[in-house]
């Protein structure tokens, strides 16, 4: 399951003091103008121990040390939780671990000598910002369209006063782990958000505390997603596979459902996306 | 000179805030939306307070470094929140909260204050859960509560190991509630630079736009900084790449007091360094003690694996030294120990730099799946650093930054000694005194955002005259020259060491001479190379790239630049405070048996530092601790 068990168990000392060296494929886009191209650079003395984003750390400073302009990436907790990073690794979302993010992986992963290529989200509803950074902000514009409950601050009762059942909560919490990373975007043929908007829409849809929202909260939400340019879900379940969350499709399943039954009832209430 | 006035209310403890709250002003419902409010940062306490004081009506901008408010590093936390609900009706009450986070913090933190979060606790999670938060809950359908780094009663809930991405999704949900209700505007991406102060009032700020290298000055009523702590100072710390000291810094240089700044609290349960190429320090949340037993071999040098190690060569530190809270003492106590048995000689792993935290006994007596549900992500996580399976053999785990106790002085009502300047969360210095205990931070971040600003900063505004400011007045040409002759300044150096080299110089002397243990000539001497580390940086440092554009390089050099003249505060902060006190320990200052040893009689006090210029000694001010409602005690953990 986890990067580490999938790895070579020992890794010889001989190997650790004189290095790994990898061939690293990068794109550098200098701004959303530029039309960008893939660079070949040189990584070397890299550790197994080093996670992937340590290892373009390095390339960077190497890099500046000789005076030339580093690559930019994005990240920041670098412990799978913010979901700041984020980058295509040999064609895949995420990289080659599984359930990771991209700052999660670690260089043990990797064939000594091999080639890899590093590339930004693309999708249409991504633009790129510079190099393998792009822009997620429509993310919180889908959020904006109904990814809450309206309840002010001050006007909450007990929180024991609705008791909610452990599996319940449970069911929650596997669609709120969620980190917004982008990478079901990413992986996907149509660049859906699919599964990141079903994943709160159920997060939400299946709590009491998201039930007098419920019946819009999906509508508007997968309208925004639409108006914002990402494609429609084909089923394909690429994204399920690049999740580092392991969100399951099954979130998609629940979103559809509720899609068809509140776009029937909520045809004669619409426009209803209420902010008070 | 400028004096201190916490500006504490009159009247017995229990009732100083709801009488406050009386007292405060209030701003008329209709012309609250005709006043702007700049919020900058969207951590736990920046979004709960930008979305709290949008629904209330005010005009409010929200500034934040990452690409979503989302992302703050307040989504990192993983064990939990305190609160005072007393649900598991085992003794815990505001009292009893308020007394262990006073004690905890070793008798630094001011009583109202703190007693204070103590009965806004049980109102957080109230709100968590309307918001839709998935606390974790026992079968019958409450709410579950588990006992927390040093705590004797159980009142810290959590959802799974990500309570800090559960709460802070809840806050910015409402955010986002705000925002598309209009009353929020969001700007991502902006990091501020420099505060603008109009007639000795807080009233704007100038950001930088990190995707275009635009200066952009932003006018309002009043600035509240939720800006996180300075941990990064250490380059090697649990926080995230992005959290700096800049924004709490620059406003200390336009005349905010920083208080107690050497006030920083090492983590018990880290994963130990590895390698020189290491980027940053993996937290393994403190729950872990929970089950977990600490223990290192007998013998110094021992070889054999642990699982070779008889329990007769092995030393339970943590239970032998404190039978009565044995391996759940509070951080810094934890710390310190590991440390003592790692200097002599019996630390293990490659470097002799870690102890370990022992699964074996737990999993006998719960059962393998029992400790993978409780800790399965935790354990993973382990795994794919490490590349060793803890279910087998036992965790290593060694002392790591963690949290900043200290930040700018605030008053009662959150408000620096600049009017108009709001502190909240870790960026505050206000609750924790001399260490932190778990689950507190995120309680506090979010009871500053949820349940004081909103009435302190209308009492301001509604008890203070403040005259029309736009951004045409002069105040804010001059910061945003300032601003953009820094970054000028920083690219103009052309020399030949990378910013990361100056950082981690930096942070490693720091963690050298003013980590877990300080002494008055290692202080010294830390003084005086920070002095020759920043002169060597602004004469060798390379920022490649222009100012005009997506800049990594150059957003960090400016962070550096700034830990770099931090750095010799809080190194002076902690040569000053001539005493051991939580995580401020001061070898001259131990007791017989290595515990700190406070001086009640002439550091019962807050060290407020006032700015005089870059490289000249700040001016030292107090702020008297006044405990009329607990009785200062040695701690003991016995
Ligand atoms: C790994 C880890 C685990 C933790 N676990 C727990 C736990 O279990 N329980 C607990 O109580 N506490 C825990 N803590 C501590 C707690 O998470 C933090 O203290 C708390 O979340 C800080 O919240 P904050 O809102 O003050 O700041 P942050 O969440 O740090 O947010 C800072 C915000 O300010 C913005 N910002 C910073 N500088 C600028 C600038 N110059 N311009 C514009 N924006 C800026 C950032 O973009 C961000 O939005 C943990 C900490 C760590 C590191
Ligand atoms: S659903 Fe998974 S892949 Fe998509 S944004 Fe959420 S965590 Fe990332
Ligand atoms: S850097 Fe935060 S998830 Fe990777």
């Amino acid at each position: 399951m986890s990067a580490g068990s999938q790895a070579e168990a020992a890794v010889s000392t001989e190997r650790r003091a004189s290095g790994m060296t990898f061939t690293l494929e990068i794109w550098r886009q200098r701004n959303a103008d530029d039309p960008g191209r893939m660079v070949a650079y040189e990584a070397t003395r890299v550790s197994p121990d080093m996670s992937f984003l340590e290892m373009l750390d390095l390339l960077n400073e190497e890099l500046m040390r000789k005076g030339e302009e580093p690559f930019a990436f994005d990240s920041d907790c670098r412990e799978g939780i913010c979901g700041m990073c984020g980058l295509v690794i040999n064609g895949v979302a995420h990289g080659p671990g599984t359930g990771t993010t991209t700052c999660q992986l670690y260089m043990r992963l990797f064939k000594n000598g091999s080639r890899i290529r590093v590339e930004p989200w693309r999708a249409r509803a991504f633009p790129v910002v510079r190099d393998l950074v792009v822009d997620r902000s429509a993310f919180d514009r889908i959020i904006q369209a109904g990814g809450y409950t309206s309840v002010n601050t001050g006007s909450a009762p007990d929180a024991n006063a609705t008791l909610i059942s452990q599996a319940r909560a449970e069911e929650a919490m596997d669609s709120a782990a969620c980190i917004g990373c982008g990478a079901c975007v990413a992986s996907c043929k149509n660049a859906s958000a699919m599964l990141f908007v079903a994943a709160k829409v159920k997060h939400l849809g299946v709590l009491p505390q998201g039930q007098p929202e419920r019946r819009q909260r999906g509508v508007t939400m997968l309208e925004t997603m639409q108006e914002e340019g990402f494609g429609n879900c084909t089923n394909e379940y690429e994204c399920e596979a690049v999740c580092p969350k392991e969100i399951s499709t099954s979130n998609i399943a629940f979103l559809n459902r509720e899609y068809i039954r509140n776009l029937v009832s909520l045809s004669s209430l619409r426009p209803l996306v209420t902010s008070e | 000179m400028a004096t201190l006035n916490s500006r504490v209310p009159g009247g017995p403890l229990a009732q100083k805030w709801e009488r406050h709250q009386f007292e405060l002003k209030l701003v008329n419902p209709a012309n609250k939306r005709h006043h702007s409010v700049i919020v900058v940062g969207t951590g736990l306490a920046g979004a709960s307070a930008a979305a709290t004081l949008a629904e209330l009506g005010y005009n409010v901008l929200s500034f934040c470094l990452q690409d979503s408010p989302r992302r703050a590093h307040s989504i990192a936390a993983q064990g939990g929140i305190n609160a005072a609900k007393n649900y598991q009706n085992d003794g815990d009450s505001v009292f009893r909260l308020f007394y262990d986070t006073i004690k905890g913090g070793d008798y630094r933190s001011r009583e109202a204050n703190v007693h204070r979060l103590a009965e806004i606790s049980s109102n957080i999670i109230d709100q968590c859960v309307a918001q839709g938060v998935p606390f974790a809950r026992e079968y019958g359908g409450t709410l579950t509560n588990r006992s927390f780094g040093g705590a004797q009663v159980s009142r810290t809930f959590y959802a799974r190991g990500q309570t800090g991405q559960q709460l802070l999704l809840g806050a910015y949900s409402a955010l986002m509630r705000q925002v598309a209700a209009g009353r929020v505007q969001l700007f991502p991406r902006s990091e501020m630079l420099e505060p603008v102060i109009v007639d000795g009032h807080m009233r704007g700020i100038v950001t930088r736009n990190l995707c275009s290298g635009e200066m952009q000055s932003w006018a309002a009523d009043a600035v509240v900084l939720a800006t996180g702590g300075y941990g990064n100072v250490f380059f090697l710390s649990t926080n995230a790449k992005a959290s700096n000291v800049t924004a709490t810094w620059r406003a200390h240089r336009r005349g905010a007091f920083f208080a107690n700044p050497c006030f920083t609290q090492i983590h018990p349960t880290c994963i130990p360094v590895s390698g020189d190429f290491q980027s940053k320090l993996t937290l393994m949340s403190e729950s872990l003690r929970n089950d977990g037993r600490v223990w290192v071999p007998t013998t110094a040098g021992d070889g054999r694996t642990p699982d070779q190690i008889p329990e007769a060569e092995r030393d339970y530190y943590l239970e032998r030294r404190y039978p009565g809270f044995g391996n759940l003492v509070p951080r810094d106590v934890a710390s310190r120990a590991a440390k003592a048995v790692c200097d002599d000689g019996l630390g293990v792993g490659s470097a002799g730099r870690s102890v370990y935290l022992d699964f074996v006994e737990a999993i006998k007596r719960d059962g393998l799946d029992v400790i993978r549900q409780k800790y399965g992500n935790l354990f993973q996580m382990y795994e794919e650093i490490t590349n060793e399976d803890p279910y087998k053999t036992p965790m290593r785990i060694y002392p790591a930054v963690h949290y900043t106790m200290g930040g700018l002085w605030v008053d009662y009502d959150l408000m620096s000694n600049l009017p108009g300047l709001f502190v909240l969360g870790e960026a505050n210095f206000s609750d924790h005194g001399a260490n932190r205990l778990g689950a507190s931070a995120l309680m506090q971040g979010l009871a500053d955002g949820y349940f004081v600003i909103p009435y302190t900063l209308g009492g301001y505004l509604a008890g203070t005259r403040l005259g029309e400011v736009t951004t045409e007045h002069p105040a804010f040409a001059e910061a945003e020259a300032a601003a953009s002759e820094r970054i000028d300044s920083l690219l103009a150096v052309r020399g030949k060491r990378t910013v990361d080299d100056f950082h981690r110089e930096l942070g490693l002397l720091l963690w050298d001479h003013c980590g877990m243990a300080r002494n008055a000539s290692g202080l010294t001497q830390a003084l005086e190379r920070v002095r020759q580390i920043r002169e060597e940086f602004w004469q060798n440092v390379t920022v490649l790239g222009t100012p005009g554009e997506f800049n990594q390089v150059l957003e960090r050099a400016g962070r550096v630049a700034d830990f770099m003249e931090f750095a010799e505060t809080m190194t002076r902060d902690a040569l000053e405070r001539d005493e051991s006190c939580g995580g401020h320990f001061r070898e001259e200052h131990q007791t017989g048996e290595g515990e700190a040893r406070r001086d009640d009689d002439n550091f019962a006090h807050v060290a407020a530092w006032e700015f005089t210029g870059v490289g000249q000694d700040p001016v030292l001010h107090k702020e008297p601790l006044v405990f009329e409602n607990v009785s200062l005690s040695q701690r003991s953990y016995k």
